[in-house]
């Protein structure tokens, strides 16, 4: 059928849908549900981890094979170093950026490589906003509480107190440094609610929140006079004889070479694994993030924490074909936008967490109530028009700008009609394990962002992602160039790699693949 | 009919995608109507280091110039975020050496004025409007300079919030004025120096700095888990 017809259930079925209120699953529900649909479910997508730090644990197939792969290193590679500093930060986004200005502002000779350019990232993307408690009614012992009950309470308590008590503070650094965060009347910072949060606490800027915090930072990295390495894509880290972290290697994507960088310190900020496409879904995520990190820590001995759970996106553009997997930002359900099944109903409080959302997305499409495409996806509608509805026109256009640009390209007004979305691969929330101050247990390895694990549970919150960022980034920079005054610059070895391939070829060298995948393998093979 | 059957989007593009013949950097290659151009160039078997970042028109990565079939008019576009079709041609923009003055933020002394140093440039535009003409984000660009010369940083940073830095306003400028890194220190300068302070969050930082939330952490740090997941479904 056409779209527009298809469309019109929503806009029929609205009136009635305002009326009604859909109270939040209870937490035997919520299980449920989660066990039936969510794709951390299905035990067809897992293995166990054959050998490393985690031999036993599950993990997605994806995953699994990258984490068991080989480097590209040859045992006797020339380790003569190219570039010698205190602090090396691996990654150009948030947390590297964030990283790198503070171990550059405590003295730390600092090199900030990037496998693109700084700041091409998936924190550039972030449209929701900021979770930190600065509204007089909230306070950090409630963010924790939200963030604990949202992660099912498996999330690190030493990690997560630190979290929200360091939020505040990094909101004054943003401020500082020009971030501009939306206001209320009288000057405060402006707070709205986000999905699983018990009081408002998302710091926005319009729905460009991401895109401004790093247009700051990256601006900053150049005025500090950072070094930096772009385009250089970490493919081995390198330790000293004792198996601490001492440098790394990188291939320089222009013409393949190696680069060889000796660091006392080295805090990895290479984001998470939507490239990876677990599950085959599609994702949300930027170009580069293909789990590099996980792989590189994993081979130094590195534990990961809560590397079998993914956050899927509630809301991943299903149509039109050019934007399949683009996020339609959770601030339009926070503004009360309403989820609508084909027959034109409700079936989900909007604003529970993301994985209950994404789960009962699922369910509809799988029961036979979603709308399907061409293409063979599946989805429900995101009644957007409601918020016009509800506000007063020009609601959409105001508060969404960015999202109304994305679609009106391909020649679709959402403040006049619903979108189809589906769960989209969004957010690794576990990753390589870290202390309170993002060192990892291998020694003078730091990892901070998306890459780190321990600290969302099973399931982040929406909104933590960017603090989490900022506070760990902050956190590693600050405890790595800290140290580095009192330190001499280790060996550089592969003595790590021996161990690793003398492990691998017990188990029978099992994975046949090279890991880092640096960038997905999208270019068709023209014969 | 089953439900399921009826609720099926008519894409005719995809059950029958037409292939065109479009213009990659001057090579002549075929692939199916409305892809993305940077799907287009995968499509065409082409490695794409250099001009791809977030995939999501947020990050400026994979500026694009294209022309469509017969029109002499050459546009800019995210290659992300545009669809082929036929007759158009299209070349990446390549990294262009626009510069970029640095400044200690939170030290201008007087931001206003500094701009003058910073971008001396800023205050010789000479209208044309290429820059407006060339952004992909809709930005009023011209208007946007204008403003920052004449001070209205406020405006100006409620401009380009939309800006994505693809720069693509610079090479187009005939003043050598680089509009988006001009808007980039007047949309700082206005968040350091020219916004009120948040007396609340003050408050809540020394707060903590205080330790007036420590009796409620020991509370619930120490609460078994039984306890704690108690606690937590209070909370409401």
């Amino acid at each position: 059928m056409d779209i527009h017809a298809l469309q019109q259930i929503v806009h029929k079925s609205r009136d009635a849908r305002r009326q009604q209120t859909i109270s939040k699953f209870s937490p035997a529900e919520r299980d449920q549900l989660i066990h039936k649909y969510h794709p951390d479910f299905r035990a067809s997508a897992y293995r166990p981890i054959r050998f490393g730090p985690n031999e036993g644990d599950k993990t997605v197939m994806e995953l699994a094979t990258l984490l068991e792969g080989d480097s590209s290193i040859q045992d006797h590679a020339d380790l003569t170093a190219h570039y010698t500093c205190d602090v090396l930060v691996i990654g150009g986004g948030g947390a590297g950026c964030a990283a790198a200005l503070h171990a550059h502002g405590a003295g730390a000779k600092t090199i900030l490589a990037t496998k693109l350019r700084l700041g091409d990232s998936n924190s550039v993307m972030a449209q929701g906003g900021m979770q930190i408690s600065v509204a007089p009614e909230d306070s950090p012992v409630t963010h924790f509480i939200d963030t604990l009950k949202g992660g099912h309470m498996e999330n690190d308590h030493a990690l997560l107190k630190t979290m929200v008590e360091d939020g505040p503070s990094i909101a004054k650094w943003l401020l500082e440094l020009g971030v501009l965060f939306d206001r209320q009347a009288d000057g405060n910072l402006h707070v709205k609610k986000g999905g699983g949060s018990s009081k408002p606490r998302l710091l926005t800027c319009s729905d460009y929140t991401g895109l401004e915090i790093m247009r700051v930072l990256k601006d900053e990295v150049i005025n500090q006079k950072i070094q930096l390495l772009e385009f250089v894509a970490a493919i081995e880290l390198l330790s000293d004889e004792a198996g601490n972290c001492t440098g790394a290697i990188f291939k320089d994507l222009d013409n393949q070479r190696h680069v060889i960088v000796a660091a006392k310190c080295v805090i990895l900020a290479t984001g998470g694994i939507g490239r990876l496409h677990i599950q085959g879904f599609p994702t949300s995520n930027h170009y580069g993030a293909t789990g590099d990190g996980l792989c590189l820590s994993y081979r130094m001995g590195a534990k990961l924490a809560h590397i079998d759970t993914f956050q899927y996106h509630p809301s991943g553009a299903v149509y039109p074909e050019q934007l399949i997997g683009a996020l339609v930002t959770e601030g339009i359900r926070s503004e009360g936008g309403h989820l609508v099944n084909a027959k034109g109903e409700r079936f989900v409080n909007e604003l529970d967490t993301r994985d209950v959302v994404s789960s009962s997305i699922i369910r509809e499409c799988e029961e036979g109530r979603g709308i399907r495409t061409m293409s063979g996806r599946v989805g429900v509608w995101l009644d957007t028009p409601l918020l016009d509805a509800e506000h007063g026109p020009g609601t959409v256009e105001k508060h969404f700008p960015a999202m109304m640009l994305q679609f009106e390209r391909f020649g679709i007004d959402i403040s006049k009609d619903p979108v189809l979305i589906y769960p989209t691969l969004h957010y690794q929330n576990g990753g390589v394990k870290i202390d309170t101050n993002s060192e990892t247990n291998v020694k003078n390895l730091f990892v901070a962002g998306e890459a780190s694990g321990g600290l969302h549970g099973r399931n982040r919150l929406m909104g933590n992602s960017l603090l989490d960022l900022m506070v760990y980034g902050k956190r590693s920079g600050l405890t790595a160039a800290g140290r580095v005054g009192s330190m001499k610059q280790g060996q550089l070895t592969l003595k790590h790699l021996q161990r690793f391939r003398a492990d691998a070829k017990k188990h029978g060298n099992v994975s046949g693949v090279i890991s880092p995948m640096i960038l997905p393998a999208y270019t068709r093979k023209v014969s | 009919m089953a439900q399921d059957d009826i609720n099926v989007i008519d894409q005719p593009e995809v059950t029958t995608p037409r292939m065109v013949t479009i213009e990659i950097a001057g090579k002549k290659v075929d692939v199916p109507e409305g892809i993305t151009v940077v799907k287009a160039m995968w499509y065409a078997g082409m490695d794409v280091v250099r001009g791809v970042g977030c995939l999501g028109g947020f990050c400026g990565a994979c500026s694009t110039y294209y022309r469509t079939k017969d029109d002499p008019k050459v546009r800019t576009c995210l290659a992300c975020q545009m669809a082929v079709q036929d007759g158009m041609s299209f070349t990446m923009m390549p990294p262009f050496p626009a510069r970029k003055a640095t400044y200690e933020i939170q030290k201008l002394k007087d931001p206003k004025q500094d701009l003058f140093n910073l971008y001396p440039e800023a205050p010789l535009c000479r209208n044309c409007n290429a820059c407006t003409e060339a952004c992909p984000q809709k930005i009023d660009v011209r208007e946007g300079v204008w403003k920052a010369v004449f001070g209205d940083f406020k405006s100006v940073s409620e401009m380009f919030m939309d800006c994505v830095m693809c720069g693509m306003c610079t090479p187009v400028c005939i003043a050598d004025i680089a509009p988006n890194l001009v808007a980039l220190y007047v949309s700082r300068a206005q968040g350091a120096h020219f916004s009120e302070k948040p007396v609340d969050l003050d408050v809540r930082i020394k707060e903590i700095q205080d330790g007036q939330y420590n009796e409620e952490w020991d509370k619930v740090l120490k609460m078994s888990e039984k306890e704690l997941a108690e606690h937590c479904a209070t909370v409401k």
